[in-house]
Order: C-alpha cells, then structure tokens, then sequence
C-alpha cells in the first residue's frame, strides 16, 4: 500500500476520519446554513496547515499570516466586484461600470490594477502568485539578513499593521474600511444560493485535502526533515552546507500560499472581504487556532480551527454578553494544560490506547491463525 | 459537532410544506375562533416567520463587545425599551415580541454572519440592528437575499435605499445642510474647516457640506483633513487650524478619536466658546467619555438631544433612566434606535401582516406621533421625515439646544447637485 508508506498508522486514521467528516458526516448532518460557517472555519484551517509547516516544522513564527489570507481574499473578491458592477447593476452611479464604491469616492475610471481582474484566469494567477511573491520579498529581505525569531515575529506583525492602514487609507481603491461587499456572481454563476453553497463546500473541503497532501508531501521529503533540522538547530544545518535561509524563503512563500488559497475560499463563501481579516488581531487569531490544534500536526491544526471557530460561534449565540471570556479561557486552558494542542493530548492519551488495542486485536488474531494452522497441520509460521 | 436538532428538514420546499401542513389545523379552527383577540397566524404570517398564536420573535444584532460596544448599548438598551413598552400594550397584532440577541462584535463580517443566522435558523420578523455603514453594508446583501427587514438606526451618508431596511436615523442632507446655513446666518461663518474621520461617512458628508459651503453658502473651505478611524494625535491639524483661522471648524471625528481631539484642542488654547466649532458626530455618549469640560462651547447639529423640551421626551427619558439606570445618557441614535420596534409595530398593524413583502410598501406614511424627537413619518425612500437641531455643549454633558428647523425635513439620499 502506497498509503501506509505517505502516512503512518495513526495519520492514516487521521487523515480518514477528518476526510469521512468533512466529507460524510458534516453534510449529512448539518443544514446549509451551519454547513456554510463550516466552510468558513475550513477556510482558516489552510492558514492554520500553512503555519504548520512554516511555524510547527521550520520554527518560523508569522503573526503576519492574515496580509496573504487578506491578499488572496481581496484578489477574489475584485474579480467578483467587477463583475457584480456591470453597467446595467450600477445605472444609479455617476460613472456606472465601476465598483459602487470607487463611485463615491469621484473615482472616474477603473485603475490600471484593477483591468487584470475581469479575467479569471489572470484571477487565479493572482491569488497563487502575488501573496507569494509579496512572501518572498520579505523572506529574502529578512532570512538573507538572518532576521529571525521574534524579530522577525514582530515585522510580520507591523506589516500587518501596515496592510491594513494601506486598505482602509485608500478606500478609492480598495473600499476602506467597509471592505468589499455585496458580490454576487461567478461568471454568471450566483454564488449566494444554497446549491452554490454546497458545492462550493465540497470544493473547498477537496482543495484543502489537496493542500494537506501537499503539505505531508513537503513533510516527509528531504526539504521536510531539512525544516525540522533548521528548526532544532539553525547554526549546525548551515555549517553542514545549506542554504537556511532559502530554505526559510521557501516555508514561509508555502505558508503564504496556503492562506491566500484560503483568503479566496472565504470570499467565495462569504461574498465579502474586509479590512478586518488582515490586521493584527486576525493574525494572531489565526495562529491560536493552530496552537490549539497542535502546531506539529496537519490534521490537528485543521480540527483545531474547527474547534475554536465552533466554540466562537455557539458561545457568543448563548452569551452574547460573555462570550469572549468563555473563548479567553479556553485559550489560556489550552495553552496552560495541553501546550501540544488537540494533537498532543490525541498523542499521549488517546493514540497509546488505539495502538495497544490494535496491537492485541492482531496478536490474538495471530495466535488464532496459528492454532487454526496448527490443526490444519501447516507449520506455524 | 451537531447542533441542528431538526434532522429531516433539509430542503426548503420540505420546509414549506410541513408549514403549509402545520398552518392546516389553524385554518379548521378558522371559523369558529373569534377574531376579537388577534387574527389568525397563518393569515398574518405567509411566509414562515417565527410568528406563533401568542410571540413573534424579532432580533436584535449590534455589538456589545468590541470598539463599537461603547456607542451601541444605547441603541440595544433603547430597542429593549421599546419592546417592553410595546409588550406591556399588549404587543403586535396581540402577539409579544420576543427577541433574540446577537453580539456583531464590532466586525462586519461577523454581522453578516449573524444576521444571516437570525433570517435563515431563527425566522426573526424583523431585526433592529447594525450601527457603522460598514456593518451596515455586510448585512444589506443579507436582508436582500433572505428577504429581511433591517430597522437601522444610525444618521449616514445616503447614497442607499433598500426595500428591507428602514433607516430611522438622517442621512446626510438632513443632518448637514441645516446646520450649515444655521453658522453660516448666526455666526457669520464664511471659512471652514473641514476634518473627519477616514471612512465613507465623513468622506461623504464632507463632500456635501463642501458642496454647500462653496455652492450655496458663497464661502470657502479653508482645509479638510481626515484621520484613520482610532487616530490620537490632531496636534499638526491644530496647528494648521492655527494658522489659518477658520470661521467654523466642522468636525466628523468620530468615536475614540473625540476624547484625543477635543482634549488636544483645549490644551492648544483654541476656546470653544470663541472658536465656533460645528461638529456632526458628537452625542451625549460621546460627551460621556470626552468630558464636559473639554468640548463646552461646541455645536452640534443632531435630530434628537436629551435635553429637548417636550412632553415625550421627557417620559422616554424618565422610561430609559427607570430601566437602565440614572448615570446613562441618551444620544442621537439611541433616540432613532427606539424608534425602530415602534415603527415596525405601526407597519405591521396598517399592513395587517409580518410578511416583509407587505410591510415594506406599507411603511411609507406610518406617522409616530410619540417619538421623543416629536412628530415623525416615514417617506416612500424608506428614510424618516425629520427636523434638525443645533445644541450647544454644556459643562454637565448635555447640549442646550439652541435651534431647530421649523418643519421637518425631507430625507433625499441621492441628493441632486451634492454628489
């Protein structure tokens, strides 16, 4: 089995249970509407799979990964506005054609960088590409200095900042602080209805095990293990003759990647993009769920998001007063109890107990084989 | 994971008919009930709403956490007032509103989020709710989509009109164009000084009040400055305010960034009571964190202030203080928030239905002749017919006011000539 060499036991199981979730069990389950904020936590959960590889496995720690999700969304959600704003949807405005909120702003015509987005294609070229790039100037920019750790923690941090300001300050051009709303349709088809919903869903829930494969792929090759080396000790994996810091360039562009794959989704889902996704508090939110999750663990970061964004949801619907201390100290249990997240305590209290209970199934059923054996007259092994 | 109690009722046409199936028994009964008490649900209800034979349930969606917390408690506090008020009458269409609260968290986002929950899980017949334009602007596909009934409660820049929202509060003409011929007649203001904050509403306001200023008025405007939204530091503007010596400084600075400005101006030795300051985003809440002592001597031109004199106010304002406390104050859009659950009671009563297709058209011409603000009526734009004042700011908080336009106001959001 290919399978059993790409995955241990215990990911292997990991990598079933989540897929028969997401992809059985939720759906079943769930009406459109809670399937639809489902969607919108998976949405983190590729920032969160990006931080794992970037922070859990190469030891880099961005808390800048909502200025890529927020690229990857905004992207998105300029191709959706274009189209949203034909002539014949903006009669009303001074200059229709144009985005409803270029319009009051006396922006006249549309902006050089905003022609590529009436084409798809050049779309999705932007969402894959620009992030990245944007990642990679920086990673060069500080990895080649040796910038790292928390220093580099606080860049991304003021990058954040600066993302943001940039937004809301030139609201001509971006929509401010308000963000980009009302989208409707792509290419013709009207992402707000509940069958559109569903199927964007399903597409989401197949890019993100498209994405966790990638991600378990770069784990296990050589690149990977180099990752981890870097993370443990950076000096001896340079003296050994590697590059570290393109190494770094390389972890953090996927990490970036990943979240701007993810900023897309939620702007499919959602129908909006705003300023408030790529500031700094959204940054480190995104980090906690993968902290939650356990920041070594694939699956654990994605069941991670899942679970804090649950908690999010249902405890400021039955407290709408209280809410954030109820998620404050779950943080602080999580942190304080479990600092290996979901995945640490499925490691050390679950897992051993699964092992164990495969291990006597197939030992007995071992020893029923060579009894069985044994009778027939065949030699026991 | 699951919290969908329901399993089965997946597809909406399944919905539907177990509605349909469940409003038959109603309609056996029809005949023999009387229709002295209430009518009967499934004649005022076509379309599913969380409407029983004794509740309708409304929702209620600002934030209560977060930045914007400060401002919109007064409107959740003013919403629930109405809703008692209105129950203890003996509620809508003999039924008791009952609501569901939820927390927008100052994200926008997050308002779209649950004002989608609040029209798709909780079939709510109306929702009281939103604050900022951006809120605002998540939440309007929403109610578009799912066919809701937004009573919105905030002054704002126009520019929108919506058959499922009712916007209580001004939109900008209402609100700016009266102030400005006011300073300009009373205090011989012919430059000004234009400074907000940076998002769609000072932008938009600042273009009108430009527009006037220049067009209408015959003055100038010696500057326009905008800040991010959470600035602290106005020191350089106060100085170019310095230089240039401005009639009229007129200021769309809003929320936190008030308690810096004001403050910085004071310590600058710029005196209110000489310097004729017009601000649009000042309220008592607003006063309540800046200080009396720093903003006495401003002009603000509103709607609605605490201290006007008129019988209504006065036992709103006593209602407000009996449940919420005495320390609390009541500004601009708290006033406009109460306004919300009363009209959407007149609408639903004239319209003899909750089904928002009925009321939407129905709410053109509800008068509320009990409104703290005074007498109110709703224009076909959905908009409030509406007076403007100007108060002047009082060490202990409250605004003396000190004019009012003598009819009301037509609401115009897509102005002519403004835009």
């Amino acid at each position: 089995m290919i399978n059993s060499r790409f995955f241990n036991r215990s990911e292997l199981l990991g990598f079933l249970s989540l897929l028969l979730l997401l992809a059985v069990i939720l759906p079943l389950f769930l009406d459109v509407f809670r399937l639809n904020l489902v969607a919108k936590y998976l949405t983190y959960a590729f920032v969160a799979l990006g931080l794992v590889m970037c922070w859990g496995y190469g030891g880099i720690l961005s808390l800048g990964q909502g200025v890529f999700f927020g690229l990857g969304g905004y992207c998105m959600a300029m191709f959706l506005k274009l189209e949203a704003s034909s002539v014949a949807n903006t009669k009303i405005q001074s200059t229709p054609g144009i985005p409803d909120f270029m319009d009051w702003n006396q922006i006249t015509s549309l902006p050089m960088f905003w022609k590529p987005f009436h084409s798809l294609t050049l779309t999705i070229i932007a969402i894959l590409v620009v992030p990245t790039l944007l990642a990679f100037i920086i990673g060069a920019a500080m990895f080649k200095r040796r910038v790292g750790g928390v220093y580099f923690a606080i860049i991304t941090q003021a990058i954040a900042a600066i993302a943001t300001i940039l937004i809301i300050g030139q609201q001509g051009y971006t929509g401010g602080i308000n963000g980009m709303t009302d989208l409707r349709t792509l290419n013709g088809w009207d992402i707000r209805t509940d069958h559109a919903k569903v199927i964007l869903y399903f597409f989401e829930v197949f890019v993100l095990f498209a994405c966790i494969i990638t991600a378990q792929f770069i784990r296990l090759t050589k690149l990977g293990r180099i990752l981890v080396a870097m993370r443990e000790q950076e000096d001896r994996v340079r003296f050994s003759g590697y590059s570290v810091a393109n190494f770094k360039i390389f972890a953090f562009c996927a990490a970036a990647m990943f979240a701007a794959i993810g900023g897309a989704m939620f702007t499919l889902q959602i129908g909006f993009m705003s300023p408030s996704f790529v500031g700094i508090v959204p940054s480190i939110e995104m980090v906690i769920y993968t902290a939650v999750g356990g920041r070594m663990s694939i699956f654990g970061a994605v069941y991670g998001t899942l679970l804090v964004n649950y908690a999010k949801t249902m405890l400021s619907e039955s407290f709408p007063e209280l809410w954030l201390f109820g998620l404050g100290g779950l943080f602080i249990a999580v942190v304080l109890f479990f600092p290996n997240g979901l995945s640490g305590i499925w490691r050390d209290h679950v897992a051993r107990h699964i092992d164990r209970l495969i291990a006597m199934r197939s030992s007995k059923s071992k020893k029923a084989w060579a009894i069985k054996s044994a009778a027939d007259g065949a030699p026991a092994e | 994971m699951s919290d969908e109690k329901k399993p089965g009722l997946h597809s909406p046409l399944r919905r539907k008919l177990l509605m349909g199936m469940a409003a038959l028994p109603a309609m056996s009964l029809l005949p023999r009930t009387s229709f002295a008490q209430a009518p009967a649900t499934s004649a005022i209800n076509t379309t599913g709403l969380a409407v029983t034979d004794t509740e309708v349930t409304v929702g209620i969606l600002h934030s209560v956490t977060g930045t914007m917390a400060i401002s919109e408690t007064g409107s959740v506090q003013a919403e629930k007032l109405a809703i008692d008020q209105i129950n203890a009458m003996g509620g809508v269409l003999g039924r008791k509103i009952k609501f569901i609260q939820e927390d927008g968290a100052s994200d926008w986002p997050t308002f779209a989020e649950k004002a989608k929950k609040l029209l798709v899980n909780d079939k709510v017949a109306a929702i009281m709710g939103c604050w900022t334009s951006a809120s605002r602007k998540a939440v309007l596909p929403v109610m578009e989509q799912y066919n809701g009934m937004l009573y919105y409660p905030t002054f704002y820049e126009g520019l929108e009109q919506s058959k499922n929202v009712i916007y209580t509060g001004q939109e900008a003409t209402q609100q700016i164009l009266a102030g400005l011929d006011w300073v300009s007649k009373t205090k011989n203001g012919k430059s000004f000084y234009l400074i907000g904050s940076d998002y769609i509403w000072p932008r938009t306001s600042m273009k009108i009040a430009r527009k006037h200023i220049e067009g209408k008025l015959g003055g100038k405007v010696s500057g326009e400055e905008y800040f991010p939204l959470g600035h602290t530091q106005f020191n350089s503007v106060i100085n170019k305010i310095k230089l240039t010596k401005p009639d009229v400084i007129y200021a769309a600075v809003v929320g936190g960034s008030n308690v810096a400005f004001y403050k910085q101006l004071k310590a600058a030795g710029i005196d209110l009571s000489k310097q004729t300051m017009l601000t649009i985003s000042v309220t008592e809440d607003e006063i309540d964190g800046i200080g009396g002592e720093n903003i006495a001597g401003a002009y603000a031109c509103m709607k609605y202030f605490q201290s006007l004199d008129n019988p209504n106010n006065k036992e709103f304002v006593a209602a407000f203080k009996k449940m919420w406390g005495e320390k609390t104050v009541i500004g601009d859009v708290t006033q406009a928030a109460y306004l919300g659950p009363w009209l959407w009671k007149m609408t639903v009563e004239k319209a003899g239905s909750f089904d928002i297709d009925k009321i939407a058209p129905a709410s053109a011409g509800i008068e509320f002749t009990k409104a703290p603000e005074g007498y109110v009526k709703v224009h076909p734009n959905h908009h409030l017919w509406s007076k403007a004042r100007v108060g002047q700011a009082q060490l202990d908080g409250q605004f003396k006011v000190v004019y009012e336009t003598p009819e009301l106001i037509e609401p115009d959001p897509f102005p002519k000539g403004y835009q």
